[in-house]
């Protein structure tokens, strides 16, 4: 579904990511762990070709084709979706309205989508705007599921959410991701970076990988790798022996 | 009982003119709209109403009817505020529309008047609307000139309102002029008791310049004024535009909210709120997005003389954020589909108590500009 190769990338002047190597198969979700700042948002922006985040070497290839070089909206066109930690306010523009310009031709299906996130009473409200953590996360992915995408990205999507909200929202992204099939039925692809690990419950993780100072440092099971950073902290987990 | 209205006739405008009279919001097979006022230059085309207690007459008419509109006429504008003022008020035969919401009346379908400008060097108007007692009165002002005026010209309107207690007036103004056309509407509203006066003006078409600052003076205890204004400057444009609120009245609140973009076009954008009573609240708010370079000038301006008035005002003047689109390019929207999206919900201002019919003719309006690519 997606492979990177020796990819660099700078924001500004300062080069942030650092020859980063991935491949996701269909179906699978990879979590992505590592310390604040060491690159992991910057690596979901790149991917989905946000401009400020500029590729210098190396290449992003989804479903065979290079897409390295096309703009965010080719790729969310192809099947890149992303739930954003935290996603702009938009003044006057209302989610409802958001979602019918997002989906042509699935306008029916606003309603009771909305619905199945409790997030039916804000699509008059101004995008993010005034709303909690947990209503910000539920207005991402109530526009996941409108764009259904093939490969979700997911930056924290648990952070700033209750437990209540955890369990709608980790429910929510199961689905996105076809979990709730068989293991061979699966297409959808899946990149999460989590702090707590909450959302594991929900995702059924294949791989982890950590982050550090913009590189990758090591691949593993996700509940092992992240077990070994609750208890040792990122020091030891840059050091295993999974690198 | 109400009577249909009848279609405006009006066989002399060519196809364009009749799409641009349109496109102000005036509707000339009358379907929505129970009433109906046309002046083509300084001719009256049509002047009538089908719902019962509630007047369409010219100017002319309404005095003679009227006694000379003796309670009315320059009660809330001064005949010597300016050379615009005095020019109309030394007409020898004043043109215009004179509406009226008997004690009670109301109208579900809103009255339409349009002002056309074709040949004419100066059109010249004086407006009276008034909603007696109880009544509540919709009007939407479809103010146009037609594709062709060369020469160009200019406008001169004056609009007096008269809100009495506990009536309810929304006016709402589309101008769709020229890029040779000036436009100088002159225009105050008085509010009594519980009275509320709803002011919407649209204007996303270019125009030479237009100046105008309405104001109400809010007399009665609880009277409300909401003014709204949603602007597009294109080059060569020159927008001096206001509106300003005198709260009297113990309770009385007022609102006036602006959006302005400039593609290259000049928009001052004035408002005042006067608090002069206790228990009175006032905000302003305008925001000003720049697409191409071009002028916002916002003066926002309060004023409280009491203990126990409250004013706020915020304003800002940016640019589109970067960060907004790309966020919604991630979602599947081209770079202009996405700018687009925003300046759209940037220009979507909901009035509170407008009727449903009006709020789609303002997005009507602001759809043609989204789709001329704003």
């Amino acid at each position: 579904m997606l492979h990177i190769e020796d990819l660099h990338v700078k924001v500004g002047d300062k080069e942030v990511l650092h020859d980063i190597n991935l491949h996701i198969e269909e179906g699978e979700t990879h979590v992505l762990l590592g310390p604040n700042g060491s690159g992991k948002t910057t690596l979901l922006m790149s991917i989905m070709g946000f401009a400020n985040y500029t590729i210098t070497d190396g290449k992003i290839i989804f479903k065979g084709e290079d897409v390295t070089k096309i703009k965010a909206h080719e790729r969310a066109k192809r099947g890149i979706g992303m739930l954003f930690q935290r996603p702009p306010t938009i003044s006057g523009l209302k989610l409802g309205k958001m979602l019918n310009a997002i989906s042509p031709g699935k306008k029916e299906m606003i309603p009771e989508l909305a619905k199945s996130v409790n997030m039916d009473k804000f699509l008059d409200r101004d995008i993010n705007k005034g709303f909690s953590g947990g209503e910000i996360k539920r207005s991402e992915v109530l526009q996941l599921m409108i764009q259904n995408p093939d490969f979700v990205m997911l930056d924290e999507p648990e952070s700033g959410v209750d437990l209540e909200n955890i369990s709608l929202i980790g429910a929510a992204i199961g689905s996105l991701l076809e979990k709730d099939q068989h293991l061979i039925k699966r297409k959808k692809s899946g990149l999460v970076i989590t702090h707590t690990g909450y959302i594991l419950d929900y995702l059924d993780a294949d791989k982890g990988h950590v982050m550090c100072d913009g590189e990758i440092k090591c691949h593993g099971n996700p509940r092992e790798i992240l077990k070994d950073i609750k208890q040792r902290g990122y020091k030891e987990c840059l050091e295993c022996r999974h690198q | 009982m109400s009577r249909m209205p009848s279609p405006v006739n009006v066989p002399e405008l060519s196809k364009v003119d009749q799409d641009r009279v349109a496109q102000a919001g005036i509707d000339l097979a009358m379907k929505n709209r129970c009433g109906s006022y046309l002046q083509m230059d300084q001719d009256i085309v049509q002047a009538e109403c089908s719902q019962q207690g509630i007047e369409v007459l010219s100017f002319k008419k309404a005095m003679e009817k009227y006694d000379g509109l003796k309670e009315y006429m320059w009660k809330a504008v001064s005949p010597d505020k300016d050379d615009i003022t005095r020019y109309v008020a030394a007409q020898k035969d004043p043109k215009g529309y004179v509406i009226i919401a008997h004690k009670g009346s109301n109208n579900i379908l809103p009255i339409q008047a349009c002002l056309y400008l074709g040949r004419e060097q100066i059109q010249h108007v004086h407006n009276i609307i008034v909603a007696e007692e109880g009544a509540e009165l919709h009007i939407i002002s479809g103010c146009t000139s037609g594709a062709h005026v060369g020469k160009g010209g200019a406008h001169y309107g004056i609009s007096e309102f008269f809100v009495k207690k506990d009536a309810k007036i929304s006016f709402t103004m589309i101008h769709n002029w020229s890029e040779n056309i000036e436009v100088y509407p002159r225009s105050a509203s008085i509010v009594e008791e519980n009275g509320v006066f709803l002011s919407n003006y649209v204007c996303m078409q270019p125009v030479k310049k237009i100046q105008m600052y309405p104001t109400a003076t809010l007399k009665g205890a609880n009277s409300v004024a909401r003014f709204s204004s949603v602007v597009i400057s294109t080059p060569g444009s020159y927008m001096d535009l206001g509106s300003r609120a005198i709260l009297e009245g113990k309770g009385a609140s007022a609102e006036l909210i602006t959006r302005a973009i400039t593609k290259g076009g000049t928009i001052i954008s004035r408002g005042h709120i006067n608090g002069k009573t206790a228990g009175t609240r006032g905000h302003l708010e305008c925001k000003g997005l720049i697409l191409n370079d071009g002028i916002i000038y916002a003066i926002p301006e309060i004023e409280g003389s009491v203990v126990g008035t409250e004013l706020s005002h915020e304003a800002a003047v940016g640019k589109l954020a970067r960060d907004e689109i790309e966020y919604l390019m991630s979602r599947g929207l081209d770079e202009d589909e996405a700018t687009a999206t925003i300046i759209r919900g940037f220009l979507d201002v909901k009035i509170a108590g407008l009727p449903e019919a009006l709020q789609r003719q303002i997005d009507a309006s602001i759809d043609v500009a989204e789709k001329a690519g704003f």
